[in-house]
This record gives structure tokens, C-alpha cells and sequence, in this order.
């Protein structure tokens, strides 16, 4: 029996630039005891989905134009507040993505467990306390009876998450609607919290709806499957048919677009491979590109570039960062934190080297002591042979313009008072790069140009742009000092598998044209795989494993690295098999 | 490119100023203060040019507390002086202190709040702890203390004043830049070779801009209480020079009889204290691009 029955759900938003039509008449079930994944890119719909089903839209500029959402014969959509407010977070429980924003930091984890409890009058405030010890134990919290007090901010972005899903669970619901709950995680706590899903799922018997960008989670997780893209469903089925054998260009094209470990790939599919859009009679249609298949075959065709390893573009040596712990204003330093503590490695011209690692683990400070950002406390970094560690502001300029970095977040990576023409034009006027501003405009329409943009975006502003075409930018802004090394920084981390599939695609085009030496700093073993010619993984500061990308991947050393290699989701049809069998 | 994506690129380019000037225009109050500020400021400098058969100064014992009428639109004071003149003319006064008072604070707050705030650590430490010492004296002790060593002088009422005011604009300043200075636009400037004067100046300050501009318009009011309140002491504006502050305490002295001297430069302080409050309150909201209803 269906738990949930949506029909002909449609949430529009009227905003100053017309109708934006979130969802668009979609119907489908959620059954009881099922996991039901839900699959599209940002700004299909699918986080509108639910949150019309909670109520959570806001109206205006939302409203919800027809359609029925059952639960329980009740209608959501059309439903009393004050029943809503009985269903939600009793009833129907949802988890959200950053588990950094979504507890209150200024509350212990115990009260904030219990409140739900206490609302919904369920348990007094003794038994509320010991249901949610017995739910912290239950997603994997040890010593959970002392640890219910603590603040979250002494949990990890993992544990935060686990204490999301207790929170939600602790009122033992029928249904648990995530939300991209593993979206902000790096893949081995995504591993762990997908693990954690499915066994509280088999254990309680609730039903979740899942929602995600990533196939490949939905492969490991879900029961049945439903694909979204612009606002309607255009596949849905049950796991193993939909993977087997995909009908809809959308679907396929997401399925190929995905890096895999196993894949010899050189350009990576993307969406627009496998669909056409036409506009007919101002309606999107949807249509498969015949040629699709051959077409990425062709595409792989790319003769390897040759690497000259002896011709080292970066050495690094002995590289020590060090952070002084809580200083004083009179005292020294307290203690030391070790961020990257003793590493070295070197990077041939035209080749790239992967840096894997789980946060905290240094790879990031690496990049930033290279590039001098943050000062190294020991070491030597050798650009083009020339020593390079802990030169001042003044001896750095020079070298600036050679090397660059493209930063994760391109949210706040680029200043959201500067057009794209000033961003861009900017650094080439500080280093003097160009005769005039005429020239500077000019050079700066031919990056936009160079990473697929429309040179008329230089006169808008960032807010203007979605997150992938804001990545496109900052590799541009890059690019104009015309550096020969690049450090990528979870460059493509933030984005949807489509819009990633992309981005890493223009920066192996980017190498190949202008012979560019990239550091690729992922937690993602299967982008680092796609884009490195050798790899390094970090822990702790120090490197535990290096060599050429492949021979780690078909041979780790290390348990670390097979244990980053095992977290990968994996979307191949024997492990989906495997896991509907049992 | 997807449905979103296609729609923002068929708008015009809606800069972050325009939005803000559209939604301070759409705000009625905003926009009503603004005109009736704007009255007033023109009124002060043209006015006695424009109607005053007086002069401020001239003194006609004879004609002393004369009730508003067609000759004395305002009345006269206790030396027979036009009280619309002299409210006029006390006004160039009132506002020019209070702008000017805060251009003092701003330029002072904004530029040592931006060093601290970027600069951080030790340097941030000390510069704050100068700023603390400074909120720890006394307003008043400290403006007569200025009086004491400098002598009478309008100057000094700009300096006393600005070097109070820019305190708070310092630690907002300060604040704000320590927020913005770990985002990764502002690492990536360092990556490009900018100087730490480009980016504090060129990339950190008009992304405080909004603040700054509200805290600004409502120090203009709060500085121009300020100059009344010490006028309404002796310290501030001497006579024959006049000001608001200073109109409003002869009048206070002489409501019982002559209530004309008190209301008069009384109205006009008050629309625009109320005309600047407002604003700021317009500004505030139009800079804030959370408070878009769309």
C-alpha cells in the first residue's frame, strides 16, 4: 500500500522575472518500507518536491498550483496547519544537508534530541533523555550517554549528520525525507552515513524518500528510482531495470557522466552528449541525440600527451605548515598544530598530480603553502628550480602570475561587488598584462570565450550566474596572468555530477592547449583518478602513499587508500544485483 | 543551460546599486524623508538669501520679542534679531557639524577598522585596546578638557565630536572585514599578487559599504543631539553664531512667554533627525540584499 501518493504535483514560483515552474505536474508513490531515491541536478525540482510535501515552501513567492499529496487520507497540500504541525517531525521526519548549519549551536545536542519528543507529547523529559541516548548509540555514537550533552560543535560534519538522523528518527516516524543529506560529506563519511541509512531503515522499518544528484548513491541505497530534470520526472522505475537499462537521454547521460574507477575515459560524457533540447511552441522537448554513443567514442580518440619526467615544473621538499594554537597577546603560542607535517613530492610540466585525502587531513594547507598563501614553517618549494617557501608579498609578485588556484566554493570566490569585467581585467592591470583597458576587455572576452561563457556576461555580476558557470569564471580570472600551474582546490567538489562532468572536462582541455600543470585536490578518489597522472593520499598531515594514479588504484599499498577506494559509491549493474538479491 | 539559468540571462543586468536603489524607492518613508531633508538643506543655504528682508546679525532693541508675523515670519529674539533668519543660518550650522563630524568619524573609523580587521593578531589586539581606552572617557570631561587647553574654537567641536564618533564605526568596520577577509575571493586576490592595500580598499570596503553607509546616516543625527546637547552647556557654538541646539536653549529659557523661540527651531530639528532616522532605516533595508521580497 502506498504511504504516500503524489498526483499531478505542481509548485510554480512567481518572481519578478516571471513563472519559474519548480515542479510541473509529477505523480509518484512512496511505499511502505521502501527507500525511494529521488535524482536530478540543482534546479530540477526535487528538493521543492518535499519541501511541498512538509509545507515548508515558502508563499510567496511559492504557491502551489494543483495536484494531491495523500498521506494517511489526509492531503498535505491542502491540510490545516495545525495538522501539518501534528504530522511533521512526528510522522514525517526530514534531514537536511549541512549538518554544519542545520543544529543549533547555541543548544546541547540533548535538548535539541528531546524537543521533538516534547512537543509531540510522547515522553516526558526523563524517558525523552534515555530515548535519545538509546538513538545516539543506535547511528553509532560510543560513550553516547556522556556525549548527549556536549555542543555540536564538538562533533565532526559526520557525527553532526548521525545526529541529524537520530534527531529525526527519534520519534520513530513512518517516513524519513533526506534531503542531499550526504551532499556536504566526504566520500568515506558518506560511505558510513549511507551504511547507517540502510540499516536503520531494514532495523525501524521506515519508509525514505532520498534525495541526491549522485547516481551512484542512488545504486548503493535505494529500492526505486525516480529522475528529474526541469521540473518533471522523466524516468522512474525500480534500481536494477533503470541502471540496466535506461530509456531517457537524461537518465543515460547522467549514468555516463558519473568518473568511474574502472573507466578509461579521457573526456567525460556529459548530459548535452545524450540530449537535444528544442523549443517548440515556447515548450522544452526533450529528445536523444542518435549519434550519442559513437559520438563519445570519437571523443576519446585524443592522442596522451607526452610528459617529460625529468623536466620538474614543482619540487617539494620536506614541507612542514604549522598553526600556533590560541595565542595571547603577551604569551606565545600554547601548542602546535601539525597541518601538513613533512610532505614531499614533485610535479613534471604538463602532467597532474592528484592529492586525495579526507578534510582535515592537510591537502588543502598544501596547496596554499605552495602557493605561498599561508607561510610555510619548514621546507623548500622549488618552482622552475628556483627556491620559492617563505618569500615576502614583493618577491612573490613575479611569480604570481605563473602560478594560480581555483578555490572550492565559487559562491564566495569571486567579490560579489565586481562585475566579470573587473574581475577579470584586474589581475592583468596589476601585473601590467595588456597595453590598455580596451586590450585588457578584449583578452578577457577571449577566456570567456576560452571556457565556453558568452563574452557578454563581462558586464553582469556573479550573483547572476549558477555555480557551474561561476567555476567557468573563476578559471578564467585564473587563466588571465596566464599561469603555467594551477592548484585546483576541490575545484569541482560543490557541483552536481552533471555540471562536474563539465568542469573537468574544460580543465583537461585547458592542460592540453596550453600546456597547464595542475595540484588536484579532491576527497573524491574517482575525480582524482579521472584528472592525475600520479597521486599522493594524505593523512594527517603526511603522505602515506604516492605514484602513478593507476598503479595505486589497481594496487593500493596502504588499507588508508583501499579504504578511500571501498567508500566510492558504485553504480555497477553486479553490486546493484547483489544488493536487490538480498 | 537550465530554465533558471536561461530566464536570469534574459534579464537586464540588475547591479547590486540599482536593486538597492529600487527597493530604497519603493519605500515611502525613505523616500518622503528624503525629499523633506532635502527641502530643508536647500531652504538653510538659499533661504535668508531668498526671503530675508534681515539680516541674522542685526541687532534692534527696540523690536525684541515681537510675535511672528509678515515682517518677522518667525518673530524676534530677545535683541530684536529674525528668528527665521537666525534659524536658517543655525541650521548651516547644525548640519554642517553633523556631516561633517561624520566624514571625521567615517574616515577615521573605516580605514582603522579595516586595518585591524585584516591585519588581525597583535596589530588588531593593540588597535582595539586603543579603542577601548578611548570609549572609556568621558564625552563631556573629555570636550572640556579640549576647551580647556585649545580655547573656544568651532573647529574643535568637529574634532571632539568626529573623535568620539568613529569608535563604533571602527569595531563595526573591524568586524565586518575580519568576516570577509577568510572568504576565498579575498585569497584569491592574495593568489593574483594584489597588494593588501588593493584589497582592503578595492575589495573589502565595498562589501561593507552597506553597513558603513547606514551606521553613517544614523551618526549624522545622533551627532547633531550631540552639538545640542553641548551648546545646550555653553561648550558648543558661541554667539553670535548660532545653531539649532543653540536656538532651542534660549527658547527652553523663555517658553513660558515667548513659546514661538523654542517652537521654530524645534520643528526644524526635529524633521530632520525624524527625516534622517528614516532614511538610515531605508538604507538599511535596501542594502541588504536578504531583504529582497523577491
Amino acid at each position: 500500500m502506498a504511504l504516500i501518493e503524489v498526483d499531478n504535483l505542481k509548485t510554480y514560483f512567481h518572481t519578478r522575472n516571471g513563472v519559474v515552474k519548480a515542479v510541473d505536474d509529477i505523480s509518484f508513490t512512496l511505499e511502505k518500507g521502501e527507500i525511494l531515491g529521488i535524482v536530478g541536478e540543482s534546479g530540477s525540482g526535487k528538493s521543492v518536491t518535499v519541501h511541498t510535501l512538509m509545507g515548508l515552501v515558502p508563499q510567496p513567492p511559492g504557491r502551489i498550483e494543483g495536484g494531491t499529496a495523500k498521506f494517511d487520507n489526509s492531503n498535505l497540500l491542502t491540510a490545516d496547519e495545525s495538522v501539518l504541525r501534528s504530522l511533521r517531525g512526528k510522522r514525517i521526519s526530514m534531514i537536511f544537508q549541512d549538518p554544519m548549519t542545520s543544529l543549533n549551536p547555541y543548544l546541547r545536542i540533548s535538548e535539541q534530541l528531546i524537543e521533538p519528543l516534547l512537543i509531540h507529547g510522547q515522553a516526558n523529559h526523563e524517558e525523552a533523555l534515555k530515548r535519545a541516548v538509546s538513538m545516539l548509540e543506535k547511528v553509532g555514537m560510543s560513550d553516547a550517554a556522556e556525549r548527549v550533552h556536549s555542543y555540536p560543535h564538538e562533533f565532526s560534519g559526520g557525527m553532526r549528520q548521525r545526529v541529524m538522523i537520530a534527531m529525526a528518527l527519534i520519534t520513530d516516524p513512518e517516513v524519513l525525507i533526506a534531503d542531499e543529506p550526504t551532499t556536504a560529506l566526504d566520500v568515506t563519511v558518506q560511505a558510513q552515513i549511507l551504511r547507517l541509512l540502510k540499516d536503520l531503515q531494514s532495523d525501524l522499518g521506515v519508509s525514505v524518500i532520498f534525495i541526491t544528484h549522485d547516481l551512484g548513491v542512488i545504486a548503493e541505497l535505494a529500492d526505486r528510482v525516480v529522475v528529474m530534470y526541469r521540473g518533471h520526472i522523466v524516468e522512474q522505475g525500480d534500481v536494477l531495470p533503470v541502471f540496466e537499462n535506461p530509456q531517457h537521454p537524461y537518465t543515460k547521460g547522467l549514468l555516463a557522466c558519473r568518473p568511474r574507477l574502472e573507466s578509461t575515459f579521457k573526456v567525460l560524457p556529459t548530459v548535452s552528449d545524450y540530449l537535444d533540447e528544442t523549443e517548440v511552441a515556447g515548450q522544452i522537448e526533450l529528445s536523444e541525440k542518435p549519434d550519442a554513443v559513437a559520438c563519445i567514442e570519437a571523443m576519446q580518440k585524443i592522442d596522451e600527451l607526452e610528459i617529460d619526467e625529468t623536466d620538474l615544473l614543482l619540487e617539494v621538499n620536506d614541507l612542514h605548515v604549522h598553526f600556533p594554537e590560541r595565542r595571547g597577546f603577551f604569551s606565545g603560542p600554547k601548542g602546535w598544530v601539525k597541518a601538513v607535517d613533512g610532505i614531499s613530492f614533485t610535479v613534471p610540466r604538463g602532467s597532474t598530480l592528484g592529492l586525495v585525502g579526507e578534510s582535515g587531513c592537510g591537502k588543502t594547507t598544501t596547496g596554499r603553502a605552495i602557493l605561498n598563501l599561508v607561510v610555510p614553517t619548514s621546507g623548500s618549494v622549488k618552482f622552475m628550480g628556483v627556491e620559492i617557501a617563505g618569500r615576502n608579498a614583493a618577491a612573490m609578485l613575479p611569480l604570481r602570475k605563473r602560478m594560480q588556484i581555483v578555490f572550492q566554493d565559487p559562491y564566495s570566490s569571486l567579490n560579489p561587488r565586481l562585475t566579470i569585467e573587473q574581475a577579470l581585467t584586474e589581475p592583468m592591470a596589476v601585473h601590467g598584462i595588456g597595453s590598455n583597458h580596451a586590450d585588457r576587455r578584449d583578452r578577457a572576452a577571449a577566456l570567456l570565450e576560452e571556457v565556453d561563457l558568452d563574452p557578454h556576461f563581462l558586464r553582469r555580476y556573479p550573483h547572476e550566474f549558477s555555480g557551474g558557470q561561476r567555476q567557468r569564471i573563476c578559471v578564467a580570472r585564473a587563466l588571465s596572468l596566464e599561469p603555467e600551474f594551477i592548484v585546483c582546490d576541490e575545484a569541482v567538489s560543490a557541483m552536481d555530477v552533471s555540471v562536474q562532468a563539465q568542469v573537468l572536462n574544460l580543465l583537461k582541455e585547458l592542460q592540453a592547449r596550453r600546456n597547464l600543470t595542475y595540484i588536484f585536490i579532491s576527497h573524491d578518489l574517482s575525480v582524482v583518478k579521472f584528472m592525475a597522472d600520479t597521486m599522493a593520499v594524505m593523512r594527517a598531515g603526511k603522505i602515506v602513499e604516492q605514484g602513478r594514479a593507476e598503479a595505486i588504484y589497481a594496487n593500493p599499498v596502504e588499507d588508508y587508500t583501499q579504504s578511500l577506494i571501498d567508500a566510492i559509491p558504485s553504480d555497477s549493474i553486479d553490486s546493484i544485483k547483489q544488493r536487490v538479491a538480498k | 543551460m537550465t530554465n533558471a539559468e536561461a530566464a536570469i540571462q534574459q534579464t537586464v543586468s540588475a547591479s547590486l546599486w540599482r536593486d538597492a536603489w529600487r527597493r530604497l524607492s519603493q519605500n515611502r518613508m525613505a523616500l518622503i524623508s528624503t525629499i523633506i531633508f532635502g527641502l530643508i538643506i536647500v531652504i538653510c543655504l538659499f533661504g535668508p538669501m531668498l526671503f530675508g528682508q534681515h539680516d541674522g546679525a542685526e541687532n534692534n532693541l527696540a523690536n525684541n520679542f515681537q510675535k511672528p508675523s509678515s515682517e518677522h515670519w518667525f518673530g524676534t529674539d530677545d535683541l530684536g534679531r529674525d528668528l527665521f533668519v537666525r534659524t536658517l543660518e543655525g541650521g548651516r550650522i547644525s548640519l554642517a557639524v553633523g556631516f561633517l563630524a561624520t566624514a571625521v568619524s567615517l574616515m577615521i573609523g573605516v580605514v582603522y577598522g579595516s586595518i585591524a580587521g585584516y591585519v588581525g593578531g597583535r596589530t588588531d589586539a593593540l588597535l582595539m585596546r586603543i579603542v577601548d581606552i578611548l570609549y572609556s572617557l568621558p564625552f563631556v570631561i573629555f570636550v572640556i578638557l579640549l576647551m580647556v587647553m585649545f580655547g573656544r574654537n568651532f573647529i574643535l567641536l568637529f574634532i571632539a565630536i568626529g573623535a568620539v564618533e568613529w569608535l563604533t564605526m571602527a569595531r563595526i568596520v573591524r568586524a565586518q572585514i575580519m568576516a570577509l577577509k577568510d572568504t576565498e575571493f579575498v585569497e584569491a586576490a592574495r593568489a593574483l599578487g594584489y597588494s593588501n592595500a588593493r584589497i582592503i580598499f578595492g575589495h573589502l570596503l565595498p562589501n561593507v559599504l552597506g553597513p558603513v553607509i547606514i551606521y553613517s546616516s544614523l551618526t549624522v543625527p545622533a551627532v547633531m543631539l550631540l552639538e545640542a546637547v553641548l551648546s545646550f552647556l555653553g561648550l558648543g557654538v558661541q554667539p553670535p553664531m548660532s545653531s539649532w541646539g543653540l536656538l532651542i536653549k534660549d527658547g527652553a529659557e523663555k517658553i513660558d512667554v515667548y513659546p514661538w523661540l523654542l517652537i521654530f527651531p524645534a520643528i526644524f530639528f526635529s524633521a530632520t533627525l525624524f527625516s534622517l532616522n528614516f532614511i538610515g532605516d531605508g538604507l538599511r533595508d535596501a542594502l541588504d540584499p536578504k531583504s529582497s521580497k523577491d
